[in-house]
């Protein structure tokens, strides 16, 4: 499946030739997404082998059910649908992970976590290098509950609306925006850490 | 008055641009009142530009061409 001419063809175009049985359109499909599908279930299971079962399997039963996508939403927000259904089957099977619903009700509006205000720089992420950068903003990610984790992936880093992840996920509107709050809020807490205006800690050695 | 719980409670949607004009009009007030406020949605706007369209890796090769194995294996059986 080593075909560039699809490239630049529109998503609806290509679901309707991959229905029609066009196999290299359904390849392309693939390679759109496969990055961010790999990267969702990774943060959802936290396991590299988990995910690249997720994302087989995810695409697999893309694949399969192409029939039954309707195309009234984005086909993107159909396949996370799939793969966040077969990350939370993966965590299911594993136990160890007592928050393996999203749909664990939580409380809202209450302790949402405040504790260091610090002013950052202006563009604070130019202190770092690229990689230096990547590797502190994907642990922060890591570091948030699971039930916080897909609702900020989805929505912040792929962009999705409220609705589209709302949808995804399972939850009401309600449930993804009190989410995404408390993740923003434990985001903006970890980064603090490495983005704060110099000489605005007291504490500071240098 | 708006309280600092009701501007936190608030925050998201205020820096999603969602809010009613009236509403967005509250709290704008507030933060020009409160500094702690002003940090917390300044650094949370920060947070939210620095990941927002952050593309991923590049899957890794070996996890790649597994994939493409097993859905040609999949395509060659076609379709239920």
């Amino acid at each position: 499946m080593t075909v560039s001419s699809q490239a630049g063809i529109d998503e609806a175009t290509l679901v309707a030739q991959a229905r029609e049985g066009d196999t290299a359109a359904f390849g392309e499909l693939v390679r759109r997404y496969e990055g961010k599908i790999f990267r969702l279930a990774q943060h959802v299971t936290q396991s590299r082998e988990d995910a690249e079962d997720v994302l087989q399997e995810t695409f697999m039963k893309a694949y399969e059910h192409l029939d039954q996508f309707q195309g009234n939403s984005k086909f993107y927000t159909w396949i996370v649908r799939i793969a966040v259904n077969q990350a939370l089957m993966k965590l299911r099977r594993r136990k160890t992970d007592k928050s393996v619903s999203l749909d664990d009700t939580i409380d809202t509006g209450e302790d949402t976590i405040v504790r260091e205000i610090a002013a950052w720089d202006e563009d604070p992420e130019q202190r770092y290098s690229r990689e230096e950068l990547g590797g502190i903003l994907d642990s922060a990610v890591q570091s948030l509950e699971p039930l916080y984790r897909s609702v900020f992936v989805l929505r912040d880093i792929d962009e999705l609306s409220t609705e589209e992840t709302a949808d995804a996920l399972g939850l009401s509107v309600p449930a993804v925006k009190s989410r995404l709050l408390r993740a923003r809020l434990q985001l903006r807490e970890k980064l603090t850490r490495y983005f704060k205006r110099k000489g605005d800690d007291a504490f500071a050695y240098l | 008055m708006l309280t600092c719980k009701d501007f936190l409670s608030e925050l998201s949607d205020y820096l999603d641009e969602s809010l009613d004009a009236g509403l967005r009009a509250k709290l704008e007030q507030h933060i020009t009142e409160c500094p702690n406020c002003w940090v917390i949605a300044d650094t949370t706007r920060k947070t939210i530009q620095i990941y927002k369209g952050m593309e991923p890796y590049p899957i890794p090769s070996d996890v790649e061409s597994r994939l493409m194995r097993a859905l040609e294996k999949k395509m060659a059986a076609g379709r239920k």
